[in-house]
């Protein structure tokens, strides 16, 4: 143990590189470079906002926040699991040739998706007080659901890594998990009506949803849902435990695989 | 004779060569319901055991596929054996395929701070060394060029210099004494050469054994993962000899 902790402070440097590497090489060759990571969910927001809003009837002026709060999240959530599923195979000619602890890949993806993913919060508070939305005390709350969110994303791309060094599916299979976990986790739409006709266990069997409610809760003042946020926490904690665990039981097998 | 540096013991390396490979869930499935699932073992290395200590230089030999670079990444740590310990004591400069790590769309002053970085080093050190490694591979001009418009000879050399950099205890070579040209490979090997009178314990894959006299004070020779021959390098060449006639 000792001697891990040990090679994770050899390492650090290393690790702040490859995160450097991937939000350099995202945005390389664009013109409006890491711009793009503000202008990006502002655009989503109006096309979801324009089409769901007009469909759907709502036509208050917070229904821009709430589409993008549960935007943002969902896709953090989507680019660091699919990068960290990628990110072992994606490294092999280095993996085979020279050695560094693994989990720095998939670590590494998940936190560049989340410096981009903390830049585009920018972008939502500009829109939150346009739209009246302004922080209260209960901004304080949103600390935890970004936290949760974080050590969720890691575990689930812990399993992914591992899982996709094994059997290239994963990768399409994954698209497919994320389409359910989309529509689940209520982005476009309030989920009080699918609450109500007794089915919102379909939501709040998603920790992802859970962690949603509970942002949004901090962002329009309320205060947060005490059972998703129990649920959320505990389904982070179990991931992220059960994701170190199966990568360092498999991960000197990867070699043989990739 | 020093302290022990490289400690090689009972190692044992074996891989599965599956005849196809299983990497669909559906297919696995199939295999593992029908037991079909068969697994080639084969060893590329078996019960190998060695110690060097501070300052001997091993040079490995054998054909191809006796295991040599199996050998080497075991040491190096790239590869987890499947039996048996390795330990190693000291800094450890692996120049096994040099510029893994490199990243194509970054440029050469780029590429050195994560390659630096890939081999451990610190940030401080790479910013302390850095115009000694420009300097010694001689890219200074190119060195905000992406490193995909590089040729070969040039990624070696950067690779080597950064590779180099350090004053390490254990230097591992896999053939790399043969980058760049002509200029550059005189160049590379003297400063190996600097870093043997310092005292670094080498290990050194070649299939020139004239290379191996020249630079190595002990040998083994490998077959088929087996460690045919162990000692000093008079007699162990005289072996080798002998086998490739």
């Amino acid at each position: 143990m000792k001697e891990r902790i040990r090679n994770f402070f050899r390492y650090r440097y290393l690790l702040w590189e490859l995160v450097k590497k991937g939000i350099k090489l995202k945005y390389r060759r664009s013109y409006l470079g890491i711009f793009w990571s503000l202008l990006e969910p502002l655009l989503t927001m109006v096309v979801l906002t324009v089409i769901f809003g007009t469909l759907l009837g709502h036509n208050e002026k917070t229904f821009a926040v709430y589409v993008l709060s549960g935007r943002l999240l969902y896709s953090f959530f989507s680019q660091s699991t699919g990068a960290a599923l990628r990110s072992i195979r994606g490294n092999s000619a280095m993996i085979k040739r020279v050695y560094v602890p693994k989990y720095l890949y998939p670590l590494s993806s998940v936190m560049f998706n989340y410096v981009i993913f903390a830049l585009s919060l920018i972008v939502l508070a500009a829109v939150s007080l346009i739209m009246g939305v302004y922080p209260s005390v209960y901004s304080l709350q949103l600390i935890i659901p970004l936290v949760l969110l974080m050590i969720f994303s890691f575990g689930v791309g812990m399993i992914l890594a591992t899982v996709g060094v094994f059997f290239r599916d994963m990768e399409y299979l994954w698209n497919v998990v994320l389409m359910l976990v989309m529509y689940t986790c209520a982005i476009f739409y309030y989920p009080d009506n699918l609450i109500k006709s007794g089915k919102g266990w379909l939501l709040k069997m998603n920790p992802l949803f859970c962690i949603i409610d509970n942002f949004r809760s901090g962002l329009f003042g309320e205060l947060m849902n005490t059972k998703m946020l129990a649920y959320s926490a505990f389904a982070s904690v179990f991931v992220l435990i059960f994701g170190l665990w199966i990568f360092y039981k498999k991960q000197d097998e990867f070699i043989l695989h990739i | 004779m020093g302290k022990e540096v490289v400690k090689v013991d009972h190692v044992g390396m074996k891989f599965n060569l599956s005849q196809e490979k299983i990497d669909s869930i559906k297919e696995y499935f199939i295999k593992f319901v029908k037991r079909e699932i068969k697994y080639d073992e084969f060893w590329a290395l078996k019960d190998i055991n060695f110690t060097l200590n501070k300052g001997e230089r091993l040079g490995i030999l054998g054909l191809n596929g006796a295991g040599k670079s199996t050998l080497l990444k075991v040491i190096a740590g790239v590869f987890k054996p499947t039996e048996g310990k390795v330990t190693r004591r000291g800094v450890l400069a692996p120049m096994l395929e040099l510029g893994a790590g490199f990243d194509m769309q970054y440029t050469g002053a780029e590429n050195i701070y994560l390659y630096g970085s890939v081999l451990g080093y610190s940030k401080e050190f790479i910013d302390e060394r850095y115009q000694e490694i420009v300097d010694f591979s001689e890219l200074k001009k190119f060195i905000d060029v992406p490193l995909k418009n590089y040729s070969s000879g040039m990624r070696a050399r950067l690779g080597f210099s950064i590779a180099t950099v350090v004053e390490p205890d254990i230097l591992i070579l896999d053939e790399v004494l043969s980058v760049g040209d002509a200029k550059f490979r005189k160049k590379s090997e003297k400063k190996v050469m600097d870093m043997f009178d310092k005292g670094v314990t080498v290990l050194f894959v070649s299939h020139s054994l004239e290379q191996v006299e020249r630079l190595c004070n002990k040998a083994m020779i490998l077959e088929h993962g087996r460690m045919l021959e162990y000692g000093e390098i008079e007699k162990v060449a005289e072996a080798y000899r002998k086998i490739i006639d």
